[in-house]
C-alpha cells in the first residue's frame, strides 16, 4: 500500500516536472536510497520509476560490489561425492539485476552491451591469478548465482504507462549482499545509448543482529565468552525453573 | 514469522527452529542424550551452512549441560578428579579439533568431514545399540548371571596411576585423558557434547559406577563444549546466539515433557527406538554423500573488497 503511493506520488512528480525537463531525454528515482537488512528481513522490492522524451527502450542494471568467489566441483572418488577442482574468482558482482523494456537483441547494440555490461555474458570475470577462467566454472559461477537469486534477469520487465513514463520493480532477496550497488538506467534507440543515469543504493544491514555480527567479526573473543555466558545463565535458569515441577 | 539469523547470514522461520528444538529436547528428555548429534544434521537439512550449525549447537550445549549439571551435583554424583582429568584432555582436543576444522574449511573441505564424522558415529553407535537393545529383549526371559565389576586387561598396566575415590578406581590417568580428548576432538568436528561416546567408555572401558557416570560426564561436557565455543567464536566467526537461543528455548520445553514420557517406556525399547532414529538420520546422510548429486558445483563467498 505505502509502495503504491509512493509510486503514484513519484509519477505525479515526474509528470509536472516533465514539461520543465523536457531538454532531459531521461530521468528516473528510486522509491528509496537504502535497503535496510533487519531481523525481520525478508526480502524486499525497490521500485524504480522514470520518464523519458520520447519513444525508445529502457535497460536498467543493478551491481552490488565485486566479491572473491570460489567455486569448487565435487568428483565421486573412492565411492562418495568430495569436492576436488576448485577455481577462486577475483572480480565478481556480488549482485546483479538486469531489465529491460524489450527484447535484449533488438534493444542493445554490440558495443553498448559490452561496455556497460549489458548481461552476464559480457561480464569480465578474472581468476586471482589473473587468468581467464575455465568455461565450465565460469558457467558454473552464474548458474549458482542465479540458484542463489543473487543474478537475475527480467526482459521486458520494465513497463511503459503512456507518455513516456515508466516503472520496474526490482526484488532484493533475504541473502543479498551487504554493500554499495550501483543502479545505471540507459535509454536506447536503435540500439544506440541516448541518455544514462546513475544511483548509489546503499545496502546495510541495522539493528541487533547486525550489531551481533559486527561484534563476533570485531571482538570475537569478546563474542565467544558472552556467548557461552548467555548459555550458562539460561541454562541454570531453565534448571532452576523446572526444578519445582 | 521469519527471522535473519545474525551469524548463519540467512533468513528462517522462527516456529521451525522451536518445534525442532523442542522435538529434538523431548528426545533428549525421553532417551536420557544431549541431542547434539540429532540437531546438527536437522540443522544442516534446513539449509543452515554446517560449520554454523556445529560451532552453534556447541553453544546449545553448554547451555543444556549447565541446566542438567546441579541436580548431579546435590546429589554428589559428580567425580570432579576424574571430571577434571577428562576436561584436560577434552580442552586440548577440542582446541585442536578448532584448528582442524579451520583448516579444513580454508579448503572446502569440512562439510566433507562433518558429514563423514557423522555417517561413522551414528552407524556404529545405532548398530551397536541396536544389538544390544534386541539381545537385552531377548535376555528378559532368562535369570542374569553372575558378573564382575570389570576385567583386567593391559590398560589396567598403563603407567601415572591415580585414585578416584568417588569412582572407586585406581587406573592410569593416560585413560580418560585420551577419552577427553577424542571426545574433545569429535565436539569441535561434530557440534556434540559426546557423551553416547563418553559414557560407554565410562563404564566399560574405565569401569565407572553407573551413578556418577552421567553427572560426570556433563560435567566434562560443559566444559569441552564451552572451549569448542570459544575457539570456534575466536577462530572462525561461526556461533550464531540468537540461533542457539531459539533451540534452546525448544529444547527446554521439549526436554520436560520427554523426562515424562519415558517413564512410559522401557529401557531397551528406549534404547531400540533411539538407534533406528539415529540410523534413520545416518542413512540421510550417507545418502547425500554417495548419490550424484544434481549440482556437482558450489558456491563459496570470499571477502568484500
Amino acid at each position: 500500500m505505502r509502495r503504491a503511493i509512493v509510486m503514484t506520488l513519484g509519477l505525479i512528480g515526474l509528470a509536472l516536472a516533465h514539461p520543465a525537463a523536457a531538454d532531459e531525454p531521461l530521468v528516473a528515482d528510486l522509491s528509496k536510497d537504502s535497503i535496510e537488512i533487519t531481523t525481520g528481513f525478508t526480502g524486499t522490492d525497490v521500485l524504480l520509476f522514470g520518464a523519458t522524451d520520447g519513444d525508445g527502450d529502457v535497460v536498467v542494471l543493478v551491481r552490488g560490489p565485486d566479491m572473491e568467489m570460489v567455486v569448487r566441483k565435487k568428483r565421486r572418488t573412492a565411492g562418495i561425492w568430495i569436492n576436488r577442482e576448485g577455481v577462486t574468482f577475483a572480480n565478481v558482482p556480488s549482485f546483479y539485476r538486469l531489465a529491460t523494456s524489450g527484447p535484449l537483441s533488438e534493444t542493445v547494440s554490440e558495443a553498448v552491451a559490452e561496455s556497460y555490461p549489458v548481461g552476464v555474458e559480457y561480464l569480465d570475470l578474472k581468476t586471482i591469478s589473473g587468468e581467464p577462467a575455465d568455461h565450465s566454472f565460469r558457467t558454473a559461477l552464474l548458474r549458482l548465482l542465479r540458484t542463489e537469486k543473487l543474478y537475475d534477469r527480467q526482459i521486458g520487465g520494465i513497463q511503459f504507462l503512456g507518455s513516456g513514463l515508466f516503472r520496474v520493480e526490482l526484488f532484493f532477496p533475504t541473502n543479498v549482499p551487504t554493500g554499495t550497488y550501483m543502479v545505471d538506467v540507459l535509454l536506447l534507440r536503435d540500439g544506440a545509448l541516448v541518455a544514462s543515469t546513475r544511483y548509489p543504493l546503499a545496502v546495510r544491514k541495522i539493528g541487533v543482529g547486525a550489531e551481533a555480527f559486527r561484534f563476533a567479526h570485531d571482538r570475537p573473543a569478546a563474542y565467544g565468552a558472552i556467548a557461552i555466558l548467555i548459555a550458562l545463565l539460561t541454562g541454570w535458569l531453565a534448571g532452576l525453573l523446572f526444578r519445582k515441577h | 514469522m521469519q527471522i535473519y539469523l545474525p551469524i548463519a547470514e540467512m533468513s528462517v522461520n522462527v516456529f521451525l527452529l522451536l518445534a525442532m528444538g523442542g522435538a529434538v529436547g523431548f528426545l533428549s528428555g525421553l532417551f536420557g542424550v544431549g541431542g547434539g548429534f540429532l540437531m546438527t544434521p536437522l540443522l544442516i537439512f534446513i539449509g543452515i551452512p554446517p560449520p554454523v550449525a556445529v560451532a552453534t549447537e556447541a553453544n546449545q550445549i553448554v547451555a543444556s549441560s549447565a541446566s542438567g549439571i546441579f541436580a548431579h551435583w546435590r546429589r554428589g554424583n559428580v567425580d570432579f578428579k576424574m571430571g577434571g582429568v577428562l576436561i584436560a584432555g577434552g580442552i586440548l582436543g577440542s582446541y585442536l579439533g578448532v584448528q582442524l576444522f579451520g583448516y579444513l574449511r580454508g579448503i572446502g573441505q569440512i562439510d566433507l568431514l562433518i558429514m563423514l564424522a557423522y555417517v561413522v558415529f551414528l552407524s556404529t553407535v545405532g548398530a551397536l545399540m541396536l544389538a544390544e537393545s534386541v539381545r537385552a529383549a531377548l535376555r528378559r526371559r532368562r535369570s542374569p548371571g553372575p558378573r564382575k565389576l570389570h576385567q583386567h586387561t593391559w590398560l589396567h598396566g598403563l603407567p601415572f596411576k591415580m585414585r578416584f575415590r568417588s569412582s572407586r578406581l585406581y587406573i592410569s590417568a593416560l585413560l580418560p585423558l585420551s577419552i577427553g580428548f577424542a571426545v574433545g576432538v569429535l565436539s569441535a568436528l561434530m557440534g556434540v557434547g559426546g557423551g553416547f561416546i563418553m559414557i560407554p567408555l565410562m563404564i566399560y572401558l574405565l569401569g565407572m559406577p553407573t551413578t556418577i557416570v552421567v553427572g560426570t560426564s556433563l560435567f566434562q561436557i560443559l566444559f569441552v563444549t564451552a572451549n569448542v565455543t570459544f575457539f570456534q567464536a575466536l577462530h572462525n566467526q561461526t556461533v550464531d546466539i540468537v540461533l542457539a537461543l531459539l533451540l534452546l528455548a525448544g529444547a527446554v520445553i521439549g526436554a520436560q515433557f520427554g523426562a515424562r514420557a519415558s517413564a512410559y517406556l522401557r529401557g531397551e525399547q528406549l534404547r531400540g527406538l533411539l538407534a533406528v532414529l539415529v540410523l534413520l538420520v545416518c542413512s540421510k546422510l550417507l545418502y547425500d554423500l554417495v548419490v550424484a548429486p544434481v549440482e556437482p558445483y558450489s558456491l563459496g563467498f570470499g571477502v568484500l573488497h
